[in-house]
């Protein structure tokens, strides 16, 4: 088994703006998908979002996000997964990814053990 | 009697992708199993000069690479903890060259890396053959090779051909690929030879091994078809003294007449019972030419209809636009085809691309706009790096000048 992150990058902007109607059908998409991986879900959380961030470079602290991008990183999953078809199949249920503003990075975890 | 070199050479088109494959179920590594079945090929050299060629020695091939994998995974003592790259598939129908493929032609690799992985693994041909045909150093060329198959092991991409839901999206990088391949050798994109034979033979046992293992696939059967129909071609495209013929100076008695037939044959097949798809139509395309009994009686009207398809198809591409544009100037005569070229001045995707120049510098010549024609040209030889392409459009040039 290989553990995996889901990073979910989007418009915070775009996510603000969801109506109770859209949050509703989001979380419901994130219910889905979470029904679907079960017990390979071994973390996961949403963040803040990214103007509640604070950056450290060498002996500079800064506020804000280390990356100035429009889309943030605004959540992310932990998962244990055989292979990457897996976890593809998986992602594809998460909402984020079908909306137009944001999307999903995977990156294998790298295992010291 | 075929001599040792010969049967060696074409077990090596043939069977490479096989013995690497099956070799890689035994080592659940490709790198591991890349070097066996390589020194599965050298002990072949050796062996058969002494003992002869076997019957099957594509079977021969496959026993030697699996012992040799065996003996090096049992020396290996800690070879347990040696990160599993492929994981084990279920007995899933079809057959380990197409996993080979479908595992090189992930859609999680880049267009690049899937073409680098296919060509050195399931056309079996050599860093520097395959950095020689993309046009990048050997170097660069293995240093993809490794990120590829370092994101292989990495991420897991598994070894394995997709489930029937998900076969159609698969499929459809792996297709780009062979059909890239085939490009790539039909005009090599440099050096003397205006083909790389090996490149389109590869390419072509590839579309039929595909064809073989997945019948009724209509765009896998269209793809071979359309490979068929242009390499039958081959012989004909370059004249006794290596000059480049175009179609309208073609020996057509020099065409592979079975091959066509074959290719058309397909080609109504994957029609039958399925809209057509990009491949089908260019296929279409080629068989037009291919049963005109001569330039002159060729069916333009049906070419530039199935040109007008094909833009459908790929979303207005400017490459389709340019050939339609070639044909419209057959047809209709060259004020009419440099009509039709008007729209792409300017377009990006092409700024780099000769056959916009060389296709402009054509209309202009038989137009008598000799100036024009001869910046054309220019800009044609400019941009090309095959010498056979750039002795025809010298020719052309100086034929102006004079």
């Amino acid at each position: 088994m290989t553990k995996y992150t889901l990073l979910i990058y989007g418009d915070p902007a775009e996510w603000e703006a969801m109506t109770g109607e859209q949050r509703a059908a989001h979380d419901a998409g994130h219910a889905e998908f979470r029904a679907a991986a079960g017990d390979r879900i071994i973390g996961g959380q949403e963040l803040e979002p990214a103007p509640t961030a604070t950056t450290l470079r060498g002996t500079t602290t800064s506020d804000g996000p280390f990356l100035e991008t429009k889309e943030a990183l605004g959540g992310f999953y932990l998962l244990e997964a055989a292979d990457l078809d897996e976890v593809l199949a998986l992602a594809k249920l998460l909402p984020e990814v079908r909306a137009g503003h944001s999307g999903v990075e995977i990156r294998p975890v790298v295992d010291h053990g | 009697m075929t001599s040792v070199a010969d049967a060696l050479a074409q077990a090596h088109r043939r069977d490479w992708a096989q013995v690497l494959a099956t070799t890689a179920q035994v080592t659940r590594d490709l790198d591991l199993a890349e070097e066996c079945t390589q020194d599965a090929y050298a002990q072949a050299m050796e062996t058969w000069r002494r003992d002869g060629v076997p019957s099957r020695p594509g079977a021969w091939l496959t026993r030697v690479a699996r012992n040799r994998a065996l003996d090096l995974l049992r020396r290996e003592a800690a070879w347990r903890r040696r990160l599993p790259l492929l994981v084990a598939s279920d007995p899933s129908p079809g057959d380990d060259r197409l996993r080979l493929v479908f595992t090189c032609c992930h859609p999680a690799l880049s267009r690049e890396h899937q073409v680098a992985l296919t060509a050195r693994l399931v056309c079996g041909l050599s860093t520097a053959e395959v950095a020689r045909a993309f046009l990048v150093s050997e170097p660069t060329m293995a240093a993809r090779l490794t990120r590829a198959k370092k994101k292989i092991a990495t991420a897991r991409i598994p070894y394995r051909v997709p489930p029937p839901e998900a076969l159609a999206e698969r499929l459809e990088p792996v297709l780009e690929v062979v059909h890239l391949l085939f490009t790539t050798g039909h005009t090599a994109p440099t050096g003397p030879a205006l083909t790389r034979a090996d490149l389109t033979a590869s390419a072509i046992e590839l579309a039929r091994t595909l064809h073989l293992l997945m019948p009724r696939s209509a765009p896998v059967t269209a793809l071979l078809a359309l490979l068929l129909v242009i390499d039958a071609r081959a012989a004909a495209r370059v004249g006794a003294d290596g000059r480049l013929l175009l179609l309208s100076d073609q020996d057509r008695t020099l065409w592979n007449h079975d091959r066509i037939t074959e290719g058309v044959s397909l080609l109504t097949e994957s029609l039958r019972r399925h809209p057509p798809s990009r491949f089908a139509v260019e296929a279409a395309i080629a068989a037009v030419h291919a049963e005109a009994p001569s330039w002159e009686q060729t069916d333009w009207s049906e070419i530039i209809g199935l040109y007008a398809v094909l833009l459908r198809l790929t979303g207005n591409s400017p490459v389709v636009t340019l050939n339609r544009a070639v044909a419209i100037g057959f047809r209709d005569g060259p004020a009419a085809g440099l009509a039709a070229l008007q729209p792409l001045t300017g377009e990006p995707a092409l700024a780099t691309y000769p056959y916009l120049a060389a296709a402009r510098a054509d209309f202009l010549r038989r137009l008598g706009r000799v100036a024009e024609a001869v910046t054309a040209y220019e800009e044609a030889l400019a941009l090309t790096a095959n010498e056979t392409e750039r002795a025809f459009l010298t020719a052309r040039l100086q034929g102006l000048e004079e």
